[in-house]
């Protein structure tokens, strides 16, 4: 297989009338997918292939069928997210360059907005184009598997967007693990949490196109409103969910299946941040033996995953799960800082070699070479890697833990401190609903901030206490009303850091 | 009633909450902006929202809302 598309098409043979993506105002068949977005392709044709598209459209089908547009016309594309500030989706378009801009009637204001003399494609006109069927089988005759299928912009520590360049192989040879080790088939229903900008919704949207799933876009609303979320999941028989934690806790923080159970639900996946045990423990806890829990680890970098850890055992609310093993075709190392290879449990960074890696980030050649590397264990031959920047080691049961970023380690009097370990222990106090302990670097402070029902901090300090060493102790313990979140659901450090004084 | 255009103004300045029946249905009120207002109900009137008062109906106009605090508050 040298295109992603081949299993759309594949896909789209064996159930052409099956509905394989809804939103709360349209259930899309294959066919229909397919036919708008070769529609688009034709539309898109007079500029050329190989280039960049920006796709200005909220979370929707028809933003699915303008990504899939993109890719039929032998173009990569770019989801922008509508509802992020105007300067980011313009910092984004010049790093682009050279780009063409699809939008749909919401989102045209703001593309006419940010624009720089890019052209504007309209969705609503696109779909009614005539399909220039020699036209997109030749541009599909000249594609390899190398090619770039789109590219997806992560916030970049300081300041400027990365742009993660994904190839259609990076893409099937991810897809193939994920769907083979959970097996997906046309009876999946994913209920998606994750916006398209996101590398998590790869997983859910690309297992759909490879094995006819369903996809069914969860208005973010729901969110707020945990009992229609689960009646939302039973009305769509939503059997398989990949969410970020944050969005898993939520329902266990309100004790949502006390009341409402989701009924179809066998498959329960999570990445993007660290999963709280207590909050895990709900779902496990109060939902069928049967469902499968999985702990998900990855970079944008690597498509979406490297490390997997499937729960197979009880774990203390204090505890903290694995991540477990690499991925199929997907191989992991651990290297210290003298440059060898870790071994017997010892800690260093993780370096990813695979088909899953990325092939760089668009435009930023400085950054690239930072983080795709030579194999620092291989003198033989070139072999790029790609250096995670995070710690980890291995247990005595041979899978690999999760310690921190390489950036957030912290010293202080000679000793290590894992911010991680410190919300683990004060994730599990009971009246805790979600905490993040940040650090000052300036002020040399560390800031433990959670959200909760125990108004007293001096309480919340009493159980961190009785978790970890005195040397890992919160300088300062801050009550906020409600954990602020970043677009894609996670915990926002970054503004936590920022603020945290007037808290 | 008062306190609780207090808190949304807080939360969503410049918004003249008092003449909106949809506030949840319009999206003026997005999803983080409701779970805010959530937390600053419960510490604020000290009542304890359960997950059964978390349904759109009871969010979308001032009316509403008040109507679910003072019945939280006769529960206490």
């Amino acid at each position: 297989m040298k295109n992603i598309l081949e299993c759309f098409e594949a896909t789209t043979a064996r159930f052409p009338d099956k509905v394989g993506f809804t939103d709360v105002n349209r259930r899309s068949t294959f066919l229909e997918t397919m036919r708008r977005a070769r529609k688009i392709a034709s539309a898109l044709l007079g500029y050329g292939t190989k280039k960049p598209v920006a796709v200005l459209i909220d979370k929707t089908c028809n933003c699915i069928d303008a990504m899939f547009g993109a890719l039929y016309a032998g173009d990569f594309y770019i989801v922008v997210d509508v509802h992020s500030p105007k300067d980011r989706i313009e910092n984004i378009l010049s790093t682009l360059h050279d780009t063409i801009i699809i939008t749909d009637k919401d989102s045209l204001e703001l593309a006419n907005n940010v624009k720089n003399n890019q052209p504007v494609v309209l969705y609503e006109n696109a779909i009614n184009f005539d399909i220039y069927e020699e036209q997109l089988l030749n541009i599909r005759k000249h594609m390899i598997d190398m090619d770039t299928a789109y590219i997806l912009f992560t916030s970049g520590s300081t300041g400027k967007p990365k742009g993660t360049v994904i190839s259609h192989r990076s893409l099937i040879s991810y897809v193939n693990w994920v769907t083979d080790e959970f097996k997906f088939d046309e009876t999946t229903s994913f209920g998606s949490q994750t916006p398209l900008y996101f590398s998590m919704s790869v997983t859910d949207l690309y297992s759909t196109l490879k094995c006819g799933c369903c996809y069914n876009i969860i208005p973010k609303q729901y969110f707020s409103f945990p009992i229609n979320l689960v009646k939302y999941m039973n009305e769509y028989k939503i059997n398989t969910i990949y969410w970020v934690p944050t969005a898993i806790s939520i329902l266990s923080n309100w004790k949502v299946f006390d009341v409402i159970k989701p009924e179809y639900l066998k498959t329960v996946l999570f990445a993007g941040e660290v999963m709280p045990t207590k909050q895990l423990n709900y779902w496990i806890n109060t939902l069928d033996n049967n469902i499968t829990f999985a702990n998900l680890f990855g970079p944008t970098e690597t498509t979406d995953i490297c490390t997997f850890y499937i729960v197979d055992r009880k774990f203390a609310d204090d505890d903290s799960l694995p991540i477990g093993k690499h991925c199929d075709n997907c191989n992991v190392f651990i290297v210290k800082e003298d440059g060898t290879e870790a071994k017997d449990g010892e800690e260093g960074e993780l370096f990813v070699r695979s088909t899953f890696m990325a092939d760089g980030y668009y435009n930023n050649p400085e950054k690239t070479l930072e983080a795709f590397v030579q194999n620092p264990l291989n003198k033989s031959y070139p072999e790029r890697v790609y250096k995670t920047g995070d710690i980890v080691k291995y247990n005595d049961k041979g899978e690999l833990i999760y310690i921190s970023r390489k950036d957030f380690q912290i010293k202080r009097s000679g000793y290590r401190i894992e911010l991680g370990e410190i919300e683990a222990g004060a994730n599990s106090v009971e009246g805790i609903k979600n905490c993040a302990c940040i650090y000052d670097k300036q002020e040399d402070l560390l800031v433990l901030i959670y959200e909760g029902k125990i108004k007293k901090t001096e309480t919340v300090m009493a159980g961190v206490i009785k978790k970890v060493p005195s040397y890992m102790y919160p300088d300062k313990v801050l009550r906020i009303k409600e954990m602020p979140q970043n677009a894609n659901g996670k915990i926002d450090r970054k503004y936590l850091l920022q603020n945290y004084k007037n808290f | 009633m008062e306190k609780l255009l207090e808190i949304l103004a807080i939360i969503k300045p410049g918004v003249d909450f008092t003449k909106s029946s949809s506030i949840v249905d319009d999206g003026i009120l997005d999803s983080m902006d409701i779970a805010r207002l959530v937390g600053e109900i419960g510490d604020e009137f000290d009542v304890e929202i359960e997950v059964t008062d978390l349904v759109p109906e009871n969010f979308n106009s001032i009316d509403a809302i008040m109507k679910m605090i003072e019945r939280l508050e006769d529960e206490d």
